[in-house]
């Protein structure tokens, strides 16, 4: 099957102040299918991460350079509003954020500041659905009007999975989703990544190679702010191409 | 001895000992040639001595401090020849306050000499007194850290006891301001429980009229004042809600602005700058109120065809919200700064704009500092003294008007205590009644203020 390309970067440089974070990347991003970005800390995928809804906007002395094509269009042009941006591509946190409402509340903050219902029931709907996407429903039906912040780690993760989802986007990027969470509740996560990649483009970062080879089709291996390799998750792990990856995947650097 | 050569005595001889007290441990040190050492380093025999020298010499002190007078006057009374008390027209006391109010060197022609020469022995007394006391003080200090000095052994822990003394010096510290504050709690109660005597308990708190007035003669017509607290409690209300719409909404989207859209440079500016406020002396806002902005208010007004007191609670509510709106903004821009990131950056990547974050995830986050900032505001507002009475009056109206004068608790505290006063009229002990009826409400507000703060920060930390 041919893969249609969702997100494709361009001679994409990025500067905090005088540092360079990123250098010359040029990635594609396979639509729903789970890539995967992996690599020592500091190297700059989480900064690729951000680029890509331009969420680096609010940090002053970030300076980006090259383009960023979603759908062909190219995100950093200056015309583009990113509050738009940021409705079609979604965003999971490291540390669940959930915001300090109720648990309906929180699903229903983006469509409300989106306008997509146009009636309380329809609202319902939408955050009954969201929740159920997110495999939450069952466990908060009952108690969908207590904080969000009452929920465990595991359930506060799915619970900002279920917000992202809500507002229908295209793209669902996750910083290290897992990395505040238990082993059980990884595991859902990644089941959970499994069930979402049906339906959406999803690009995670993370640190354990073991969840990248368990969840994603496609793995890009960053290091000192430059794309070392990319390709299929399969062919990363069992035979890297660069001497680079093959260290850091046998835990010689990282 | 006088005061200054006992200091430099008494530091000489603290120095001293310590040093002495570290030599001897030193000294037990080096004479231990097997076995362990002394259990604490040398210099803490030498901090433990010293403890012991200043331990009695301040008790002595503080001991002499407060009851010097009562025993002086002991030795006085029993030195006045008894012709001179029998002569003497008045109360005894009085004549011990005249002996102590005469300067045997300035004389008013004409004075008793007997008297004069009892005022030549109450100087000598004082004197002479204090001198004892300090080669008291001395002396005990000294024998009590050379008893100290003896237990330097293998067997004392010094440093523990050193360290004891140190959190007893701790607790000692912290419960001063504890026993102030019980202190001026009792001086109000028992004043306060005088005036009820006089006046009702309820007739005082849900009275409407406030007139403080009290019969010279018994005969006097139309003498009977009323003490209802109701109407200066209103008037506190009135300028209260005046100040806080004037600074709630100021200080608030001050602090917004500040925490969320300036940029670094502008904050570090504009932050100080606000806070300037806070730093100038109230009375300065005082006559601000009362010069300024009172007139300036009273023209306005009239001349959109409506009457105003020149003394108004708009005026002085008004420049009182100024003062209060570097609290309002300072606290609550620190509220909102400690607000996660986490939670700003999950509302950006919904796709929300800056204001729907501000609106709709950051205010509420903050809400409850924000509202115990408000709370510790309005109790400042309460107790803020010095602006109304310069610019509010003291006119007791029972109005809802802020175009009227009205007057407020802390006003007419001052007013019936300023001058002249007697302690056994209502009319003064009224001022007690409405102190401790203010301290309890501001009390209760700050405890709210603190609870609610307090739940917002479990919220996060």
């Amino acid at each position: 099957m041919k893969e249609t390309v969702k997100i494709k970067s361009k001679k994409l440089n990025v500067f905090y102040g005088e540092k360079k974070a990123l250098s010359n990347i040029n990635l594609e991003i396979p639509e729903r299918k789970v890539t995967s970005l992996i690599g020592p800390s500091g190297c700059g995928k989480s900064t690729f991460l951000r680029c890509l809804n331009r969420m680096n906007d609010s940090i002053e002395i970030c300076k980006v350079e090259g383009q960023i094509f979603v759908d062909e269009q190219n995100i950093y042009e200056k015309n583009l509003d990113p509050v738009l941006l940021r409705a079609r591509i979604g965003m999971v946190f490291q540390k669940p954020n959930p915001f300090p409402k109720s648990i309906f509340e929180n699903v229903a903050y983006g469509p409300k500041i989106h306008g997509l219902a146009n009636s309380g029931d329809e609202l319902n709907n939408l955050v009954e659905v969201s929740l159920k996407k997110a495999g939450l429903y069952d466990e908060v039906k009952d108690r969908i009007d207590e904080p969000g912040t009452s929920l465990s780690g595991g359930q506060q993760q799915r619970l900002c999975i279920a917000r992202a989802i809500a507002v229908s986007p295209e793209v669902i990027l996750m910083d290290e989703p897992c990395s505040a969470l238990d082993p059980i509740a990884t595991a859902k996560i990644e089941e959970l990544i499994d069930e979402l990649s049906k339906n959406y483009t999803i690009v995670i970062v993370t640190h354990s190679m073991q969840q990248a080879a368990r969840v994603s089709n496609q793995t890009a291996f960053f290091h000192m702010g430059s794309l070392i390799e990319v390709g299929k998750t399969e062919d990363v792990f069992s035979m890297p191409k660069e001497k680079k990856t093959q260290d850091y995947i046998t835990g010689k650097i990282g | 001895m006088g005061f200054w050569s006992f200091l430099i005595i008494f530091c000489f001889l603290s120095f001293y000992i310590h040093w002495y007290g570290t030599t001897k441990a030193l000294k037990i040190n080096e004479d231990i040639t097997k076995g362990s050492k002394l259990p604490s380093l040398p210099s803490y025999y030498g901090t433990y001595s010293l403890l012991w020298l200043l331990l009695p010499s301040s008790i002595i002190l503080i001991c002499w401090f407060f009851f010097k007078p009562y025993i002086i006057d002991i030795f006085l009374k029993e030195s006045i020849p008894l012709n001179l008390v029998d002569n003497f027209k008045g109360n005894p006391s009085m004549l011990i306050d005249t002996i102590k109010a005469t300067n045997p060197e300035k004389i008013f022609p004409g004075t008793n000499p007997l008297i004069i020469d009892s005022a030549a022995y109450y100087q000598t007394l004082t004197t002479n007194s204090d001198s004892y006391v300090f080669l008291l003080v001395l002396v005990v200090g000294l024998i009590s850290s050379l008893v100290s000095l003896r237990k330097v052994s293998t067997f004392f822990r010094a440093r523990q006891a050193v360290e004891k003394a140190n959190i007893n010096l701790l607790i000692f510290c912290s419960v001063i301001a504890i026993i102030t504050t019980i202190g001026i709690v009792f001086s109000l109660i028992f004043e306060a429980v005088r005036f009820f005597e006089r006046v009702p308990f309820f007739d005082f708190l849900f009275g409407l009229a406030w007139s403080p007035q009290t019969a010279i003669r018994e005969d006097q017509i139309a003498s009977q004042g009323s003490f209802g607290a109701i109407p200066i409690f209103t008037g506190t209300l009135l300028i209260t809600l005046v100040a806080m719409a004037v600074a709630i909404p100021v200080g608030l989207l001050s602090a917004i602005y500040l925490a969320e859209y300036a940029r670094p440079t502008v904050r570090k500016t504009f932050k100080p700058i606000l806070e300037i406020l806070a730093g100038v002396p109230t009375v300065v806002y005082g006559f601000f109120a009362a010069i300024t902005v009172g007139p300036f208010l009273k023209d306005f007004v009239s001349s959109l065809g409506l009457s105003m007191a020149s003394e108004s609670a708009l005026a002085a509510g008004g420049v009182m919200g100024i003062m209060i709106i570097p609290f309002i903004s300072s606290l609550s821009d620190d509220v909102i700064t400690s607000v996660p990131t986490s939670l700003r950056d999950g509302s950006y990547a919904m796709g929300a704009t800056k204001s729907e974050t501000i609106k709709k995830v950051i205010l509420p986050a903050a809400l409850p500092g924000i509202v115990g900032a408000i709370l510790l505001a309005i109790s400042r507002a309460i107790g803020e003294t010095m602006i109304v009475v310069m610019a509010a009056g003291i006119a007791a109206n029972l109005t809802a008007n802020p175009l009227e004068a009205v007057t407020t608790v802390t006003v007419q505290i001052v007013t019936l205590l300023v001058g002249d006063q007697e302690f056994d009229s209502a009319k003064t002990l009224a001022a007690f009644a409405l102190g401790i009826t203010l301290f309890f409400v501001t009390l209760l507000l700050n405890l709210y203020a603190l609870k609610i703060v307090q739940k917002y920060r479990e919220r996060y930390e």
